[in-house]
């Protein structure tokens, strides 16, 4: 049975250049996920972006909001430590409106990564990958303070990366749905669930269950030297949050595979992890609407053969910065 | 009794164990059994307030303890706490 059409906007959208068509993503019922009739499971389908993940928004809204302040002009140089989307969100972005783009990533990150930044003419500065993404964040901070050239728009700590789902993502399911019943992403800068929690809890109140599904880091990239080296986004607030759940690499990518298998969403290593938990909490409920966020797509994971190898013959599997 | 999951960068302060026991009913009183057998654990895993120090996660199973309730969750027989440094994710 098909759903009737979107009204508000029946083609996605008519925009003047691809920086404004960002957003306006699809909303997709997957039924055979549900685990009961009275409670529906949608997909938000933030890998259609244009470059293929939900911070095409962020990087976005960052950059408009630096323009606005003056802060950046034509020429300058972007610096920001990520681990792959942000940066070639920032990187398609800064491309078309003429601003340099360097990130520092870790070096256990997928190789196509690697491939869609230099395409879009990013230069990449490699951080020990057995720090995961703590290292790039200092690496990157070292960079910034090292040289007052650079602007680092810094994800994990600027507004404007909750502000892109407080007045876009969670404003667009408000659009389609009348009532949800909990909303699931995955918690890395926390921009995305606080900003959608922050807009859902303000139409639905208590209602609304705020969900973090979070990767459980591999012990390879677990290598601090000491607690203290811990690293919490400053934009995160933990009081927004009704459940913090963790997931293994192993269970992301079996539930990778059965959004591909059951539903034919292609999707990454993150969005396995939230549909897992998405269909946790759905079997807790008894009716209502559960909404959870497809963070990108699949196409920078093809070469680690997730989708078509045994599990077991995953390479790296605890090694890899998967999300 | 509990199983507590201990994460690379404290092994050195239990002995190289990766995993160890402990006895409480709430998470509170694990730790702090863990800290009593382990001391070296004691200054990494709480604040100079008692309370958790703000890098460690802890999970009850699966769930952060923060969200949850704190150091007073009730743990159950049979639960495993997971001891996890933060982490930044975020791509």
């Amino acid at each position: 049975m098909s759903l009737p059409e979107l009204k508000n906007r029946p083609c996605g959208g008519r925009y003047g250049d691809v920086v404004q068509s960002i957003g306006n993503t699809p909303l997709v019922e997957l039924k055979r996920l549900s685990p009961k009739p009275g409670v529906r499971i949608w997909a938000k389908l933030e890998s259609r972006n244009p470059t293929g993940s939900v911070k095409d928004r962020v990087a976005r809204a960052m950059i408009e909001d630096a323009e606005e302040k003056g802060a950046i002009v034509p020429g300058q140089t972007i610096l920001e430590p990520t681990s792959g989307n942000t940066g070639i969100s920032l990187a398609m972005i800064c491309a078309y409106k003429g601003y340099g783009v360097k990130v520092v990533m870790p070096d256990n990150v997928t190789p196509e990564r690697t491939q869609l930044l230099k395409m879009y003419g990013a230069e990449i500065v490699y951080s020990d990958g057995t720090k995961g993404s703590n290292g790039a964040v200092e690496l990157a901070l070292e960079m910034a303070a090292a040289d007052a050239r650079y602007y680092m728009p810094y994800q994990y700590g600027n507004a404007a990366n909750p502000l892109a789902h407080y007045n876009g993502t969670a404003v667009e399911i408000l659009e389609e749905l009348d009532d949800v019943a909990a909303f699931v992403a995955g918690l890395g800068t926390g921009g995305t669930l606080m900003g959608n929690g922050r807009r859902l809890k303000e139409a639905f109140g208590d209602n609304v269950k705020i969900v973090a599904a979070e990767p459980m880091q591999g012990e390879p990239v677990q290598g601090l030297r000491s607690l203290d080296d811990g690293f919490i986004p400053p934009i995160i607030d933990l009081a927004l949050l009704d459940r913090k759940i963790f997931v293994t690499n192993g269970d992301a990518i079996t539930w990778t595979r059965k959004l591909l298998d059951e539903e034919g969403i292609f999707a990454g290593v993150s969005s396995g992890a939230i549909a897992r938990v998405a269909v946790r909490i759905a079997g807790e409920l008894d009716e209502g609407n559960v909404v959870f966020i497809v963070a990108d797509d699949g196409w920078k994971y093809l070469s680690s053969g997730l989708y078509t190898l045994p599990p077991d013959q995953i390479q790296n599997l605890e090694s890899t910065l998967w999300w | 009794m509990a199983t507590i999951k201990i994460p690379p960068v404290l092994r050195a302060s239990v002995g190289g164990e990766r995993e160890v026991s402990a006895d409480g009913e709430r998470v509170g009183e694990v730790l702090r059994a863990l800290a009593e057998a382990h001391p070296a654990t004691a200054t990494q895993l709480f604040g100079p307030d008692g309370e958790l120090n703000r890098y460690v996660n802890v999970y009850l199973n699966d769930e952060d303890v923060r969200v949850l309730d704190g150091l007073d969750t009730v743990v159950g027989a049979g639960d495993v706490l997971v001891i996890l440094p933060a982490m930044a994710g975020g791509r």
